[in-house]
């Protein structure tokens, strides 16, 4: 018999990241950015990171980047992603400034076709009734 | 970093638990008694010398209870495998502060046999924002660093180093009875070997095993008392600049750098000084970029340091003698096992893979390559 593959593993949002989820459900990006130091940073989180100033605040995101580096996994981490090999493990760099993991998708997953650099934009994927996760594809 | 606490203290007994390797009928807590118990037989010391217990992963609480131990000290610091090489620098610090003078160190995991798994809490960072994507475990996040490396530096030149590595790595643990894959390996294999996440193949990963280790560190002055020859500590330093890799500063640079050059100027030696490197290998990348970190070359040139099989048996350059993680034994958290070996191969006991070393460093890294310890060890 076979088991039938467990679901992703979906974040339980905490108090610093309702809004980022919130957000994302409604297929927008949100970042937070400090007010003091102009410095964008991810992940949210309500004391900047790079001067410790209170002074931050959210804003959207264009959702367009590049691809910093990557993975393609080929060994499930865990059994909810026993089906979903070869994927792209994937870090964005934003234009917005910051480097946001994720998934590339709607690509050959394999080294000849995902090449650092590569522009890439947001697309929106539901795991659950309340979780969406922003992923990127080639632009 | 302080000079003056350089050779203020001794490593004097080290060991592994009775077996390694595949353990079914162990638990980690046996594991952690079973090498304790040996390494202080090892510095010819009784349990009732120790005043200082540390270890990483279980509470210091339940190593000391399970193995009779009442300790005036304790160190908890839990920041992945580096953490049984941090515990020197700690050591230094508490044995000259007068708090202990004989620190035992321990560590058991059966990763490959344990019966339970500790799960991940949901309230941090990484199960939010990574670990829906995937992106969780070390062979998918060491991975994701060593591809932005080949893209900076070259990937059909760090892949031949990583193959230089897999392949001498695997000769040395020819030469260790305890290792587990003893098995030759040829090139060949290493690149026909499947992927786990590109650019890892399997050979460039690290074992699962179940093993503990121990070793027992004092003060300069009741080493001097004890049978076998102290092993002294030069210098040793720690460092950490991220937890999730994704929020690694710079994907190519470890945390070693920084921990590496105040280990240096404490011992008070050059790179070109040291005789034996014992690098965690969790990956055979792991070592190219410690090394690099470490200073043994500039940026980009890691790949350069690797080739013709120059660290393996035979070679100018010893690295991991044991046959490290990569082929000897990797029971979750290693770095106790670089200093396991960099103390063996001073005191000269490791037979026909002896590389009669005088100075070793041993460098370990922890969590998503985001904290190192160094340490430098001599024997006189």
């Amino acid at each position: 018999m076979t088991q039938a593959t467990p679901p992703i593993p979906g974040p339980t949002p905490q108090p610093e990241w309702d809004y980022y989820w919130e957000k994302t459900k409604q297929r927008e990006l949100w970042l937070m950015r400090c007010k003091d130091c102009n410095q964008a940073y991810f992940y949210p989180r309500p004391i900047c990171p790079n001067c410790f100033s209170r002074n931050t605040e959210w804003f959207q995101s264009s959702g367009k980047g590049t691809l910093y580096a990557f993975a393609i996994v080929h060994r499930p981490p865990m059994p909810a992603f026993g089906d979903k090999t070869p994927y792209v493990a994937a870090y964005i760099e934003l234009e917005d400034g910051v480097r946001l993991p994720t998934n590339l998708i709607d690509v050959e997953p394999d080294s000849e076709h995902v090449k650092i650099g590569m522009a890439c934009e947001v697309v929106y994927e539901d795991i659950s009734d309340k979780i969406t996760l922003p992923k990127f594809r080639p632009a | 970093m302080r000079r003056d606490l350089s050779r203020t203290t001794a490593i004097v007994g080290v060991a592994e638990s009775d077996e390694i390797g595949l353990t079914p009928s162990k638990s980690s807590l046996m594991h952690h008694a079973e090498a304790g118990f040996n390494a202080l037989a090892d510095a010819g010391l009784g349990v009732k010398d120790v005043d200082a217990l540390f270890t990483a992963g279980f509470s210091t609480l339940a190593t000391a209870e399970y193995m009779g131990i009442n300790p005036r000290y304790t160190d908890n610091t839990s920041v992945g495998g580096s953490s049984f090489v941090i515990h020197i620098a700690h050591a230094i610090a508490a044995i000259n502060a007068g708090y202990c003078e004989v620190a035992l160190v321990t560590h058991g995991q059966t990763g490959r046999s344990a019966r339970t798994r500790m799960p991940a809490d949901g309230n941090l960072p990484g199960p939010q924002f990574e670990t829906p994507y995937g992106i969780v475990g070390a062979p998918i996040n060491y991975a994701i660093a060593c591809s932005r490396y080949m893209h900076d530096y070259g990937e059909d030149r760090t892949r031949e180093a990583m193959a230089e590595i897999a392949v001498a790595t695997r000769k040395w643990a020819q030469l260790n009875p305890k290792a587990m894959m003893r098995d030759p390996m040829s090139f060949e294999d290493y690149h026909n070997s499947r992927w786990i996440a590109w650019p890892f193949h399997l050979l460039d990963c690290c074992l699962v095993t179940d093993a503990g280790a121990a070793y027992v560190i004092t003060s300069a002055a009741r080493a001097r008392d004890l049978p076998k020859k102290p092993v002294w500590v030069l210098g040793a330093a720690e460092y950490h600049d991220h937890s999730l890799m994704s929020q690694m500063p710079d994907l190519t640079v470890h945390p070693a750098k920084d921990a590496g050059n105040r280990a240096f100027e404490m011992a008070g030696v050059k790179r070109e000084d040291v005789d034996l490197n014992m690098i965690y290998d969790s990956f055979t990348y792991t070592v190219l970029m410690s090394l690099e970190s470490l200073g043994y070359c500039g940026p980009g040139e890691g790949p350069d340091l690797f080739k013709d099989q120059r660290t393996a048996p035979g070679g100018d350059w010893p690295v991991n003698t044991s046959g490290g993680g990569l082929s000897y034994t990797h029971p979750g958290m290693y770095g106790i096992f670089t200093v396991i070996e960099a103390v063996r191969q001073l005191r000269g006991e490791c037979g026909q893979r002896n590389v009669n070393p005088k100075i070793a460093l041993c460098n370990g890294s922890g969590g998503s390559l985001s904290s190192a310890g160094t340490a430098i060890l001599a024997v006189d």
